[in-house]
């Protein structure tokens, strides 16, 4: 069986995700021939070495359905022979495309593969597809469905970790996050959008708050209380956990990943085919998988989905040199770090999606770039990109520099 | 045709009147049903009819289905013989027989009008909802409703398809999950009906739609029709689907299926049109059906409740009592109570108390209860004044002399109500009968006083009511050993009169509700002191859909309250009493904590003025939490086995000499989960044989009070069940 291996991440910027956004007027379409014309150019890569673009959406409706994926790449000019494919799996859609495409070079299906994603989520609101889970009643009863920041503040709440201790968080956050755009520590993967006369429309993550406190973040009021209360979701959630008096609701804006537009594209291929295009590998692609978990909390997957791929790799927590994990919620991340026993110093070191946003179908293969690219300024060997995933799932990769 | 008169005017107007013999009120029965089909389907096929008018001879218009038809269509002859999709398919096909007939209504091309005198609940409102128009009177009494969730049901003749395409889902799913009812204005306001008018031109308005060429289509059967507020794919649509899953999962804690067979009901149906969505209804409504929950709700919160409320168990050949005034012995929270119910009802009531001021406080209570109900718009002030000026508080006993019957509610103690016993029994007509609110101390004990004063012991009684007594529809009737038949039924009379529901149980220490209840309580305060953590036990009890949660009730109920009851049974019982965790628990918590519930601001919770009740963080340290905890299915078992196990025993005691008592006392006086029927249903339901598995397997893990009784252990070896073969046995 081949190998698989990372020969180029690249990334847009994130534009805010509300009307006033700078990438608000940039179609989704445009966002994903972005990365994808990226990779041709950088890499100078004859595009009909590659058999396939997956892409993650999770809101594949409107002008993001339709298989973007094939659409983009006929529209980035890639040859005709590239197929394309979109996927959804939720929050991971962007890690699950590349590990979509690794698998393929692996089973000899492609030579290169794109693995990537995209959301404009200013343009198609998360939500925009519908779906079953919580709207039938047949499978949101059976699955005590609850939207996920019931499910981050259950976390919380559970694991005791205060209104203060998630603001901390949060404050760190965007701290890491505007020392590393202040050092050009993402200068490697980052793509500016531009406009058809090469106007820039966004060439840095504009989500950021670098002058956030603990006293702005402590102005901000809990998000999910009337979600809880009123709607009753609160009640829902406690039957699935009967072991908690009352949820806490500690998460808001301020400490919960932003809402935004962005695109990625990871570069996905076989020792042979790079060698072919002239092309130098960055990091082998080790092991990589999903697991599913508790629907309900929702988000206590990126744990269950780490100890399963390190098993695989026969390898232990304490292995792996840097960890990526979505921040999704900051107690989504602080339950990792404990349960796992991972400091963090070694953990989103440079800040995540609190300060920066979270593009859905693109975040995977975002944070698995931004992975990569500290990986290499550091010197070390091994790092992990994981992320909690609705509907109770997680994904994982490891990556092991060449 | 017997059930409904078929009238033909000169226009060519059919008016189909439903009026069966022998009943108060019209149900759709199985004979009823045939001949409103058989009529519609004759007037459609006539050429000479121009429309017609549906209505009703009597005052209500159709007050439902006739659930003792739902019953046998499920029950022994259907369950339990016959294969299980046999009988799914049986009621499938009946319950689509009505539906196509309604349709071919909907789709004859005459107008049907529904001409609504009366109310019209669940089948009945379905049966409206098939007509192309809709006129009410303008009468604010009448109540329209789809009211099946209430005894466990769901609509079964297309309401759930109907009524959220005239009014969208948002507003016709509250309706049908709550069994809520509109009166005539909110109806036309709602979209329910298409006009009001006064009774008198019911008929004229109607006949003058169809003579005016009124249309004969429903909405959905037009092109182009879109529901109301969009289907569960529109943006606005599939909010009420999300958040109305979420609130029926707090509310029903998925205990109650019929309304969890609404929601999908209504989402599957408003996904498809109409005929493919009265397939789906009537699928989900064969679930519910089949589902032991409806019939034991149908069996004990509407047969078995509509059976005490006309007084079945009122001894026979006792002359109607006479309730004139009524007598009430103490004015504090429950004496106040009962004279409010009492004056509300139209009695006049002397309400006593040792010092005019306490009297007076007493009469105030009822004062404030009247001024919410007028300010609630629910009474005039001219009636509320009237039903105030009927209570008079006295200091004294004299003023008993022309009182009928009298009500004790001083405190529960021996000494204090022997002396106003004593005291009253000097003053009492010869006639009147003496009714102790004692909730705990035996009837035949405290008779003595009465006797011991010269009375005739025949007429002592205990009426034990529940509070809040304006709120609690049940009223717990004790037979001490000398009561008589006459004293008896003079009891249940008065209940009657004031509305509330009887239950009558035997004489012993705790009678039937409180010996039961009690039982639910200390299960809670055992599984703290094994060291359960109290979030644990708190939502176990809320998942059994017990409406409170043990220690939040004993909060409620009073620590110190709980404490004393304790210490007497502790002196009554002697020798052979069983001190345990429970008792030392709220021991330590009443006598060294000074923790006395609710009323104190502290108990097993802290009452914040400011802020939610929480748990208090100090129970730790009083009962340590254990290493391993249980889970809450085990937990759950627990509190529902416990009361059932000790309804049974009270059952073989004879304190309870029918199931139905018991069940129906059950749900209404301490809210024992109502989707089981009762105790002695679930008992029924679960199996008695595996039931008593269940209950030694218990009493190896938990201890000796889960020991399944003889009764018990006799019935599962011959294969008897409550409402089966052992309730004629245990009645002999």
């Amino acid at each position: 069986m081949a190998e698989a291996y990372i020969y180029d991440a690249v990334r847009t910027p994130r534009g805010k995700g509300k009307s006033d956004g700078a990438l608000h007027e940039a179609t989704a379409l445009h966002l994903a021939t972005t990365v994808l014309q990226a990779v041709r150019d950088r890499n100078q890569l004859d595009t009909s070495l590659v058999d396939d673009v997956v892409l993650g959406v999770v809101s594949p409706v409107r002008e993001q359905g339709s298989d973007i994926a094939r659409v983009a790449a006929i529209n980035a000019d890639y040859a005709e022979t590239v197929a394309g494919v979109q996927i959804n799996r939720f929050c991971a859609s962007g890690l699950e495309a590349t590990n979509m495409a690794a698998a393929q070079v692996m089973a000899g299906q492609s030579e290169f593969a794109i693995g990537g994603g995209v959301e404009s989520m200013s343009r198609v609101p998360m939500g925009s597809d519908g779906g079953a889970w919580g709207t039938d009643p047949t499978i949101a009863f059976k699955s005590y469905f609850a939207p996920q920041g019931i499910g981050a503040d259950m976390i919380a709440t559970r694991w005791g970790f205060s209104r203060t201790d998630v603001d901390a968080f949060a404050v760190e956050s965007q701290k890491r996050a505007a020392a590393a755009w202040k050092e050009g520590r993402f200068k490697k993967s980052i793509v500016p959008v531009k406009d058809q006369i090469g106007q820039t429309l966004l060439d840095r993550d504009e989500h950021m708050r670098p002058d956030t406190t603990m006293q702005s973040l402590a102005s901000l009021n809990p998000a999910f209380v009337k979600l809880g209360d009123e709607a009753g979701f609160d009640a829902v959630v406690m039957q699935r956990y009967p072991d908690v008096e009352r949820i806490n609701h500690v998460h808001h804006a301020g400490n919960s990943s932003g809402i935004v537009d962005g695109a990625a594209a990871i570069l996905v291929g076989s020792k042979e085919v790079g060698r072919k295009a002239g092309l130098k590998p960055r990091a082998r692609i080790r092991a990589f998988t999903s697991i599913g978990s508790e629907p309900s909390i929702m988000l206590t997957g990126p744990e269950k989905v780490t100890r399963k791929v390190l098993a695989r790799a026969g390898m232990k927590a304490s292995d792996i040199d840097l960890y990526e994990l979505n921040e999704a919620f900051a107690s989504v991340v602080m339950l990792f770090m404990q349960l796992l026993d991972i400091p963090h110093d070694k953990l989103n070191v440079n800040g995540g999606a609190i300060a920066m946003g979270h593009p859905l179908g693109a975040t995977g293969a975002m944070i698995l770039g931004t992975l990569l690219d500290e990986m290499e300024r550091r010197g070390v060997a091994t790092g992990l990109a994981t992320l909690c995933v609705g509907a109770g799932m997680g994904t994982a990769t490891i990556i092991e520099r060449v | 045709m017997t059930n409904i008169r078929v009238d033909k005017d000169a226009d060519g107007v059919v008016t189909l009147t439903w009026d069966m013999p022998g009943r108060s009120m019209n149900v759709l029965s199985e004979a009823s049903i045939a001949e409103y089909v058989a009529a519609a389907d004759a007037a459609i096929a006539d050429p000479a009819v121009k429309g017609v008018v549906v209505t009703s001879g009597k005052p209500a218009f159709i007050a439902g289905a006739d659930l003792s038809m739902l019953q046998k269509q499920t029950g022994a002859a259907g369950l339990a013989g016959g294969s299980k999709t046999a009988t799914a398919k049986a009621i499938f096909d009946n319950l689509m027989q009505f539906n196509l007939a309604l349709r071919r209504i909907e789709k004859g091309g005459k107008p049907f009008v529904a001409a609504i005198n009366g109310m019209a609940l669940g089948g009945g409102l379905e049966v409206c909802l098939a007509c192309h128009h809709r006129i009410v009177a303008n009468d604010p009494r009448i109540q329209l409703g789809l009211v099946e969730a209430k005894v466990g049901l769901m609509p079964g003749a297309g309401g759930t398809q109907r009524l959220p395409r005239l009014m969208g889902a948002m507003a016709a799913l509250p309706l049908m999950l709550e069994g809520r009812t509109l009166a005539p204005t909110a109806a036309l306001k709602g979209g329910l009906v298409h006009k009001v008018v006064p009774a008198a031109d019911l008929i004229k308005e109607a006949k003058a739609y169809i003579k005016a060429g009124g249309k004969a289509s429903q909405p959905w059967d037009e092109k182009g029709f879109r529901v109301p507020g969009g289907d569960p794919y529109s943006p606005a649509g599939g909010q009420v689907f999300v958040a109305g899953n979420a609130m029926l999962h707090a509310k029903t804690m998925g205990n109650y299926p019929a309304q969890e067979a609404i929601m999908s009901a209504v989402y599957e149906g408003l996904l498809v049109p109409i005929d493919a969505a009265l397939r789906i209804e009537a699928r989900y409504m064969t679930t519910v059906m089949m589902h032991p929950t409806s019939r034991n709700m149908i069996r004990s919160l509407f047969i078995n409740m509509q059976k005490a409320n006309k007084l079945e168990r009122r001894p026979a050949g006792v002359p109607p009592a006479r309730l004139g005034r009524i007598g009430v012995l103490g004015a504090g929270m429950m004496g106040a109570g009962i004279a409010y119910v009492s004056a509300l009802a139209g009695l006049d009531v002397v309400l006593i108390d040792r010092t005019d001021a306490e009297a007076e406080k007493g009469k105030d209570i009822s004062a404030k209860l009247l001024a919410k109900q007028v300010e609630r718009g629910r009474m005039a002030q001219e009636a509320a004044s009237a039903v105030l000026a009927r209570i008079s508080p006295a200091t004294d006993f004299d003023r008993l002399k022309d009182v009928d019957l009298l009500i004790e509610a001083v405190f529960e103690d021996r000494a204090i109500k022997a002396d106003v016993t004593r005291r009253a029994a000097a003053a009492l007509p010869p006639h009147a009968v003496f009714a102790s609110n004692t909730s705990t101390l035996p009837i035949t004990g405290l008779a003595e006083a009465w006797s011991a004063a010269g009375r005739d012991p025949g007429a002592f009684i205990g009426i034990h009511f529940f509070s809040p007594v304006d709120r609690m529809q049940l009223v717990e009737i004790i037979r001490g050993k000398l009561t008589s038949d006459a004293a008896l039924a003079h009891a249940m009379d008065y209940v009657k009169h004031i509305r509330k529901t009887p239950v009558v149980v035997n004489d012993a220490r705790g009678f039937f509700t409180s010996r039961v209840f009690a039982t639910y309580t200390r299960e809670g305060l055992l599984m703290l002191g094994e060291g359960v953590a109290p979030a644990l036990i708190e939502n176990a009890g809320k998942m059994t859909g017990m409406p409170m949660p043990p220690l939040a009730l004993s909060d409620e109920v009073a620590l110190d309250l709980i404490h004393k009851i304790n210490k007497q049974t502790e002196k009554d019982v002697g020798g052979a009493y069983r001190r345990s965790a429970a008792e030392d628990l709220i021991e330590t918590l009443v006598v060294k904590l000074g923790r006395l519930g609710k009323k104190a601001g502290k108990g097993f919770y802290d009452y914040p003025t400011d802020g939610r009740k929480h748990l208090w963080a100090g129970l730790a340290e009083l009962a340590p939490r254990a290493a391993e905890q249980p889970s809450v299915a085990e937990l759950k078992t627990r509190f529902l086995y416990i009361q059932a196990l000790e309804t049974a025993r009270c059952m073989e005691e004879k304190v309870v000499t029918e199931p139905e008592d018991a069940d129906v006392g059950a749900i209404l006086g301490w809210g024992f989960a109502p989707w089981s029927g009762g105790p002695l249903s679930l008992i029924d339901t679960v199996g008695v044989a595996e039931f008593v598995r269940q209950c030694d397997r218990l009493a190896q893990a938990h201890g000796p009070r889960f020991a399944p009784n003889a009764l018990l252990r006799r019935m599962a070896e011959l294969d008897q069940t409550f409402y089966g073969t052992a309730g004629a046995e245990m009645a002999a």
